[in-house]
């Protein structure tokens, strides 16, 4: 999922009795699976807890143009190239929408741009790792936008309305990617020898990172129990990674790849797969800055927008004039 | 010679490919996110239309490629694009420029096309027509935006105009190619597209304060394949080096 280690109000989740009356009815209101709107009344920890949710869903978005930008100019075929270009431009959107949604909580984009570039926000974790070969566009699109989705989908019921509305239209592009991710991950596995090797590698580079998308387990985290109180966070982190790895598995040996993973294994008993967990030591190395394109993902997006600015303060200054022509006319 | 049809296919396929391409290098890294997408559509629209007429290059070729063998199985000195298309992006104010005096002509050949004797092109036309007609409002927005904007995007466009206008007059030049297809009723003569460029840069160069260079001098060789300049060989170097590396592979 794009948003990880999300900090909540670090308290724990009081009860109905423990609130003042405006609260309480906020939360019941939210237990009713009621939706809260942006100029209804609502906690300041939940207002700060969502910004830094939404907001770091939005920069996933937007940085996660760039590992996969990274092949448009070498796609293999014209339809592939088409296909990936629609892919990041959908990608590139969903921040747009998510900027919006945040934008409705009293913070503007430009504030979360500023605070994406200086290293203060963070954006999810999968997308410092580097994109390889061609087949990295079909686990990108299999397993990335596939963890997405198990996060994405619960979402469409989150209790925050706009947050909800956001999500409902970028799921459905983020199956659409998967299944196209998928796509090129069969002619990959079922190519030549060499695609066969590239499609093999891509899973192995991947598989860690995408279980790291979900975060280390929560189960004991105030954070967590406050914002599933919320209902801004619907499932605990390793429930959604046991569903992710319990629908991934099969799909992977229909491919005939193999999870780089001896200990992953179908559980009679439980109905689920048993798996190793990551090494979360990389993963906390990589929130710190230490993933592999950390740098470059941030230089990347810190050069565009130091370029752009000449062309956003020129149309600018054009829009203005342009009013107060306008203005002076009437 | 080779069939003009044949040739006139590519010409058109390989302006929209090589200028696909290179509005796609900018995946990502734009000045911000809604030209991001609006750069990924105009690519996105580029390549739609280049499987389109390199497709039907194939058809009329009769040997046995198609769009994709087209694209990423020929050489530099096959390739009929015109020279302004594969000239590096250099700056926003470099991309848009270039795009705009592309699309000025694009439009107008596209628009002429659509009452074409031959079905298939004028089909290609009617559909291309609708995206090129907002690639033009979008770009011709830009340029008047930024030239009227602030002294340093005025100058920025400017020096665009000026690095550029070399390689507009190519789009104007008439050769066998495009005698037989005027002869055949196909195409447009592209000399004569040239008074509605003329009109249009007027109009559009005005609203955004800018100067139209006076020099005509107009480098050439694009579009016949003679000579094209230095930056196409290291485009075709990255966009066709996968289908190189293993040619026995599908994808
Ligand atoms: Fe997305
Ligand atoms: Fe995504
Ligand atoms: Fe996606």
């Amino acid at each position: 999922m794009y948003a990880q280690m999300i900090k909540s109000t670090g308290q724990g989740v009081k009860s109905l009795d423990e609130m003042e009356p405006e609260e309480r009815a906020f939360q019941e209101r939210i237990n009713a699976g009621g939706k809260i709107e942006p100029k209804d009344w609502m906690p300041e920890g939940y207002r700060k807890n969502l910004i830094r949710q939404i907001g770091q869903h939005a920069h996933s978005e937007i940085v996660g143009q760039l590992p996969e930008g990274n092949w448009i100019t070498r796609a293999p075929t014209l339809e592939r190239k088409a296909i990936l270009l629609a892919k990041v431009q959908d990608e590139a959107g969903h921040g747009l929408y998510l900027y919006c949604a945040a934008e409705t909580l009293g913070v503007t984009r430009d504030q979360m741009t500023r605070d994406l570039l200086s290293g203060k926000m963070k954006y999810s974790s999968i997308f410092n790792y580097p994109t390889l070969t061609w087949a990295d566009m079909g686990a990108v699109g299999w397993l990335v936008d596939g963890a997405a989705i198990m996060n994405q989908v619960p979402l469409q019921r989150t209790s925050y309305g706009p947050y909800a509305r956001a999500m409902v239209r970028i799921c459905k592009e983020e199956s659409f990617h998967q299944r196209q991710g998928f796509d090129i991950m069969m002619k990959m596995a079922n190519g030549t020898p060499a695609q066969h090797k590239m499609a093999q590698d891509a899973l192995n580079r991947f598989w860690y990172p995408s279980l790291m998308m979900f975060g280390p387990s929560d189960a004991e985290s105030v954070h967590s129990a406050q914002s599933m109180a919320w209902k801004i966070k619907m499932n605990s982190n390793d429930e959604l990674r046991q569903k992710f790895v319990d629908l991934t598995a099969p799909q992977a040996e229909y491919l005939g790849l193999t999870i780089p993973d001896d200990k992953l294994k179908f559980n009679e008993e439980t109905g689920h797969y048993d798996f190793s967990e990551p090494d979360w030591d990389e993963f906390f190395d990589v929130l710190r800055g230490n993933g592999p394109c950390n740098t470059e993902r941030l230089a990347a997006r810190n050069k565009a927008w130091e370029d752009g600015r000449w062309v956003r303060e020129g149309l600018l200054a054009h829009a203005e004039k342009k009013r107060s022509a306008k203005m002076a006319a009437e | 010679m080779n069939d003009p049809l044949f040739e006139f296919c590519c010409r058109m396929g390989d302006n929209t490919l090589v200028l696909g391409h290179r509005v796609s290098e900018w995946c990502g890294v734009a000045p911000v996110i809604e030209e991001d997408i609006a750069l990924a559509n105009i690519a996105l629209d580029l390549i739609g239309q280049t499987q389109l007429w390199l497709g039907l290059a194939g058809e009329v070729e009769d040997a046995g490629r198609d769009a994709d063998a087209l694209a990423f199985h020929r050489d530099v000195w096959d390739f009929r694009n015109l020279l302004l298309v594969e000239q590096p992006n250099g700056d926003f104010g470099q991309t848009m420029m270039r795009q705009f005096l592309f699309d000025g002509w694009h439009l107008a050949m596209l628009k002429g096309l659509m009452t074409s004797s031959h079905d298939q092109i004028a089909a290609i036309a009617e559909k291309s027509v609708k995206e090129v007609t907002y690639h033009m409002e979008r770009s011709s927005d830009t340029v008047i935006g930024l030239g009227d904007g602030t002294e340093e995007s005025h100058k920025r466009m400017q020096d665009a105009l000026n690095v550029l206008w070399p390689y507009a007059g190519e789009m104007f030049v008439s050769d066998n190619v495009d005698a037989a297809m005027v002869e055949a009723g196909i195409a447009p003569d592209p000399a004569a597209l040239r008074a509605g460029f003329e009109a249009l840069l007027a109009d559009v160069l005005g609203a955004a304060t800018l100067v139209r260079p006076e020099d005509d001098f107009a480098h050439k060789g694009g579009k016949n394949g003679v000579r094209h300049s230095e930056h196409l060989g290291h485009m075709l170097t990255n966009m066709q080096w996968l289908q190189r590396a293993y040619p026995d592979a599908t994808w």
